[in-house]
């Protein structure tokens, strides 16, 4: 057993919560007592935050739609795929014919670099995430 | 937040409007409640009896959409009683007397009339407000989620202008985020008309900095906002998305013309941990791994960034999503897409992000990360906002009007739908919180929650099935008798996919910020009779 410190990864408050890791299982989770924010509390969304991270309906493989249905293919596939598909709109309708939309359950490196992908290596500045949802 | 989680708790009075706090953000209400416990008073500004408002010394249950009515209302009644800040007013802001003259104009017979509340009560929070000065607002999407939105979030600043409480450690205006990094998203301008740290896309000496490190022109033209790429339709300008991590077929308003824009695409390309139901229409999905599966750093509601360490290795064939768009911008051909560490991005980030100048990883491994501004690496980080001058100098009062929302309910429907998160147990389009067993036995189902009278006219029963109609769409679901809402309104939440309650709602939208209006529509509903 191994305890490894994180951020909840739900809402905005951002309790610091200890991941209960188990032969490269998460089997708990429970909050810092000393963090700021959390001082040993979490709400039941914090408590059960490991439940959905091996859940059966996880994506575990990519896919690429062919002939309508969604099929598993390799990664090179379908980055090849999506790269090559993203040029030829580029080509044919310009760069501001592309949209990206970034996300506020991924990290700040991670949104940093779509933004960076979207603007210096697609051409456009098409980028929005949920944040007024 | 201007202010800190943590100061919350030391806060004389708090202002807590368009947010169901001790449901959506449980720490921040634990704060609140732990305040209030040591003698503050609670003001709640909602539309339902929400958890909080049923603690609170006055609830001012408005008719939805009259916020700027009822905080208008309140600076003049606080003017009139002599409450207003006059040192604060002349230092720290313009533009007062425009405010003042327009406020002296105003009918507060009228008010009460369209806000639905007794001006004996608005004069009571106003002044319990004004005389404190650790006063505290906390706001959520409740007065950012409407046609008037910006101005909404204006008439807030301006009342805090008014009475001084913005620049000190236990007050100030605390805009409460919904999702774990929705501010870092924006700190990181996941945004059409900014670069990272909110530095406008039209300045020069900004734009060669960032050409300079990115090695790339960077586009001058602001780009389409999250609405405006997916209710474009069939005839859109977009003709390829990629979309990372979000579910906008369940989450966006008017879903259906979503659902036709994203159909219509000649590519899509989707990176998440499920299958959701915008995954399900696309060209490709890259399968992701989980926050638990990468390191990265989050930043929260009170500008806080910090440390998220991996846990376990990506399950399956899972890759972490900054790896996938390294993948992609190589293919593309976008030089700077080869970091060996996410420290090593965090780099790149300070580098050209003033606000986050001093985040380096090593210091956020120390003392629960930093908290933004943070200039340079000898910088603690910021407590709160605001404390000599706002960032634009001189705080601007704004005059703000009333106005109706885009729909106003009518003979054939005469019922105001509010939508929001609506449990403890599920968050947003319930991706993550379906997928977890405990969470899902708690509270398996969508349910509506309708006002006893309302059930007695229609002749309903705790637990029936409704159908709710709005001009755009239909969805069944289940009723829930409950105090939480006035009669003539009924709520229910977007978690459930088997009820898309965004089919109903209107796609007006704030026309400056782009949020749309999901707190107000007109809809009607009838019992669905089984035979």
């Amino acid at each position: 057993m191994q305890d490894v410190m994180t951020i909840c990864n739900y809402c905005g408050c951002g309790c610091g919560v200890y991941l209960r890791v188990n032969q490269n299982r998460v089997v708990g989770s429970y909050p810092s007592k000393n963090h700021p924010i959390t001082q040993g509390n979490l709400c039941s969304k914090g408590w059960h935050l490991h439940e959905f991270i091996h859940s059966h309906n996880r994506l575990t493989e990519p896919l690429l739609r062919k002939n309508g249905q969604l099929q598993e293919v390799s990664w090179d596939e379908a980055l090849d795929f999506t790269a090559s598909s993203l040029q030829q709109t580029k080509q044919d309708h310009g760069a501001d014919a592309i949209g990206v939309l970034a996300s506020a359950k991924c990290s700040n490196e991670e949104n940093y670099l779509l933004q960076k992908l979207t603007r210096a290596g697609l051409g456009t500045n098409n980028i929005d995430h949920c944040a007024r949802l | 937040m201007t202010n800190s989680i943590g100061e919350l708790q030391d806060a004389d009075v708090f202002l807590v409007t368009g947010s169901n706090t001790t449901e959506t953000h449980p720490q921040i209400a634990r704060n609140i409640l732990q305040g209030v416990d040591q003698g503050a008073q609670l003001i709640v500004i909602d539309p339902r009896k929400t958890d909080l408002a049923k603690q609170a010394h006055i609830h001012l249950a408005l008719r939805p959409g009259t916020d700027i009515a009822l905080i208008n209302a309140m600076m003049r009644i606080i003017i009139d009683e002599n409450l207003a800040d006059e040192l604060f007013i002349s230092m720290r802001t313009e533009n007062y007397e425009a405010l003042r003259d327009f406020l002296f104009r105003l009918d507060l017979d009228e008010i009460a009339a369209i806000t639905g509340i007794e001006l004996k009560t608005i004069r009571d929070a106003a002044c319990i407000y004004a005389r404190s000065s650790k006063s505290v607002i906390c706001y959520c999407l409740g007065v950012t989620q409407h046609c008037c939105g910006t101005d909404n979030v204006q008439t807030v600043a301006n009342l805090a202008m008014l009475t001084g409480n913005v620049e000190k450690e236990h007050g100030g205006v605390d805009p409460l985020r919904g999702q774990n990094n929705v501010q870092g998203a924006c700190d990181m301008a996941a945004l059409p008309a900014v670069l990272p740290g909110y530095q406008a896309i039209t300045n020069l000496d900004t734009c060669t900095r960032f050409r300079e490190v990115w090695k790339r022109e960077i586009p001058q033209n602001p780009g389409l906002s999250l609405t405006e790429m997916t209710h474009a339709g069939a005839d859109g300008n977009i003709r390829a998305m990629f979309i990372m991590g979000e579910n906008p077929v369940l989450s966006d308003p008017h879903l259906k013309q979503v659902e036709k824009t994203l159909t219509n695409l000649d590519f899509l390309a989707v990176s998440d941990i499920f299958l959701t139901e915008t995954a399900s229409l696309a060209h490709v999905v890259f399968p992701a791994a989980s926050f638990a599966e990468k390191n990265g750093t989050i930043t929260n509601s009170e500008r806080r960034v910090q440390l998220c360490q991996q846990a376990i290795n990506p399950i399956g064939n899972c890759r972490p999503d900054g790896e996938i768009i390294m993948e992609l911008g190589r293919r593309l051909g976008c030089p700077g897409m080869d970091f060996q560490s996410q420290a090593e991005v965090m780099e790149e980030i300070s580098l050209l992000t003033p606000i986050y100048g001093g985040m380096h990883y090593d210091r956020l491994q120390e003392n629960w990360g930093l908290q933004w501004p943070c200039w340079n690496r000898d910088h603690p980080g910021t407590k709160f906002l605001h404390k000599y001058y706002f960032s634009r100098g001189k705080g601007q009062f704004t005059v703000t009007r009333h106005q109706e929302p885009a729909e106003r309910t009518e003979k054939h429907y005469p019922f105001t739908l509010l939508t929001g998160r609506g449990s403890y147990h599920h968050y947003h389009t319930a991706t993550m919180t379906r997928n977890s067993t405990r969470l899902v036995r708690e509270y398996p189902e969508a349910l509506l929650e309708i006002s006893k009278e309302d059930c007695t006219k229609l002749h309903l029963a705790d637990g029936d099935l409704v159908e709710l109609n709005s001009r755009r769409g239909k969805v069944r679901v289940k009723t829930q008798i409950t105090d939480r809402v006035q009669p003539g309104t009924v709520f229910t939440s977007f978690h459930f996919w088997e009820v898309p309650i965004n089919q109903l709602t209107v796609d007006a939208m704030d026309p400056r910020s782009k949020c749309p209006e999901f707190k107000v529509c007109a809809v009607d509903l009838k019992k669905v009779c089984h035979d």
